[in-house]
């Protein structure tokens, strides 16, 4: 296990130490301590390393993510887990805003609540939230899952292409052209495979299932109003 | 961009810490803004009758014995006062109108950062750093303070154009974000009869909520017009002689992070302008609402 100290070191020195491990791996774990809420903690890393960040974290912790699983022992600012293609990050705290953002895959877990624009604009990655998420989340959400074990706040799934959407709790709003759709039988399945991976202890079927109603995704001049 | 710091002290038995608590949350904010900082602390204060205002030099080596000699003469009436750096503190016992005439006849070149009981507001261009140490933060002591780290990007990078701005007696704001409709808001407000010193957005901001004050809102109702009147982005910190509130526009982009112990409620931009505090580990920590006002207030004193 190799620690990396953040009172001594800096955060370029652990993002190269990490870089360094692409195919030359010398530590499958590592350990983050005194964090103090420092931006771009682990971005950009392409191994299949564990990393436990020991504190919270500021901006953009962990974007970029490649086949790593990172934990975060604390709150992640802006931009946790952004444009993440593969493996897992996991927040014990609390998530800022655009959270899982242009994320193409993997999986976020966030154990407390997302900020505002929780998904935005997410392309294929599964975004699962304890607790409750912000307003417009998922705009523009193109492909992925997004579960949420709280509430959602205002415009929900506003402009949203083909990401499902599943909120336990009260939706504030939804946003234009996303709606309430039945839960059949594969949304089900996917949805307690998706909570039962996060470790929440959530029946699916006390979720409702929100996606896109279709009608935004050319231009109609007859939908003008809409956008 | 720009930083936004505040602490409020719940416990009194910190108030001989409060510039020591401070001044690692200001520098902590150096990356969000290197061109200027200022803040503004309350506490120290004066009794009812007396008023007290900080004043500026934009140059070295003004004189202020000569001024206050003078003005001793020009009032009569008594009056206490220390220089810090470029700036003055002055107490008088006489109303803030006559103060400020007073002034203006005898050193227009000054520029009045602030007017009230308990407030003081120092400021000046330069790193976080280079400001809290001319100004010797680290040894003062008072109730709570806010300040402001910035990050020019609508006007000059002077003194003037620095946070904080007085918005009335014992009030003042700072901001982190940008205004769209200032120009116009600003030749609005100027036939109200509110005076402007530069073109800072900001000040514009600070203009309204002294006119929405004026025409008799509570903070609550001059805040809650904001949110209608302001087009743009940002977050709010005000000082008041009680405390400190705070307010994010409804579509809160700019960033704003809230901690509570039994001993304080601090905000910051972000979290690791907070990491110093003492307790911070146990510390309830939230990001505010958009829309939302929170204020924090002590009993009337």
């Amino acid at each position: 296990m190799k620690t990396i100290d953040l009172s001594t070191a800096s955060v370029r020195d652990l993002n190269q130490a990490l870089h360094d491990q692409v195919n030359n791996v010398e530590d499958r774990e590592w350990v983050v301590t005194h964090s103090n809420g420092k931006h771009n903690l682990a971005v950009g890393v392409n191994e299949a390393v564990s990393i436990d960040i020991q504190g919270h974290a500021g901006y953009y912790c962990a974007g970029m993510n490649q086949k790593a699983s990172i934990t975060v022992h604390g709150n992640v600012g802006v931009g946790c887990a952004e444009n993440m293609m593969s493996g897992y990050v996991r927040v014990k705290g609390s998530a800022s805003q655009a959270a899982g953002a242009t994320a193409h895959g993997g999986l976020l877990v966030i154990e407390g609540d997302a900020g505002a624009r929780c998904g935005i604009s997410m392309k294929g990655v599964d975004i699962v939230v304890g607790g409750s998420i912000g307003h417009m989340s998922c705009f523009m959400g193109q492909a992925g899952r997004l579960v949420v074990c709280g509430d959602a706040g205002d415009a929900l799934g506003d402009s949203l292409y083909e990401t499902h959407i599943y909120v336990k709790g009260k939706v504030e709003s939804l946003g234009s052209d996303c709606i309430e759709k039945e839960m059949r039988a594969e949304h089900l399945e996917e949805l307690q495979e998706l909570l039962n991976r996060a470790g929440f202890a959530h029946q699916a079927s006390d979720f409702k299932r929100y996606g896109s109603a279709r009608q935004l995704y050319n231009f109609k001049v007859d939908n003008a109003s809409a956008y | 961009m720009c930083g936004i710091v505040g602490l409020y002290l719940k416990n009194p038995q910190l108030e001989a810490q409060l510039g020591k608590l401070f001044e690692p949350m200001l520098e902590a904010m150096t990356d969000r803004g290197p061109d200027s900082a200022g803040f503004a602390i309350y506490g120290d204060e004066v009794a009812d009758g007396w008023v007290k205002l900080t004043l500026q030099s934009t140059t070295d080596g003004f004189d202020f014995h000569a001024l206050m000699s003078a003005l001793e003469g020009q009032l009569g009436c008594s009056l206490d006062w220390f220089q810090n750096a470029t700036a003055a503190v002055l107490k008088v016992n006489i109303d803030e109108a006559s103060a400020r005439a007073a002034l203006a006849e005898l050193a227009p070149e000054l520029r009045i950062m602030s007017a009230g009981q308990s407030i003081e507001i120092l400021k000046g261009m330069g790193l976080p750093r280079e400001i809290s140490q001319r100004f010797g933060l680290a040894g003062m002591k008072g109730s709570h303070i806010i300040g402001h780290t910035r990050m020019a990007t609508e006007s000059a990078v002077t003194m003037e154009g620095s946070h904080p701005f007085s918005t009335g007696a014992d009030l003042c704001l700072v901001h982190n974000g940008s205004l769209s409709n200032h120009f116009r808001l600003r030749q609005e407000l100027k036939r109200e009869g509110i005076t402007f010193e530069t073109d800072n957005d900001t000040e514009v901001a600070a203009g309204y909520l002294t006119w929405r004050l004026q025409q008799g809102d509570s903070l609550k109702e001059a805040l809650d017009n904001s949110l209608e009147n302001l087009d743009g982005f940002y977050t709010f910190a005000i000082g008041t002689r009680n405390g400190f509130a705070v307010i994010r526009d409804p579509i809160a982009c700019k960033p704003a992070i809230l901690a509570e112990t039994d001993d304080y409620v601090a905000m910051a931009s972000e979290y690791q302008a907070l990491s110093s505090l003492p307790g911070i580990e146990n510390a309830k920590i939230w990001e505010p609402a958009p829309a939302t006002l929170y204020v924090w207030e002590r009993e009337s004193a």
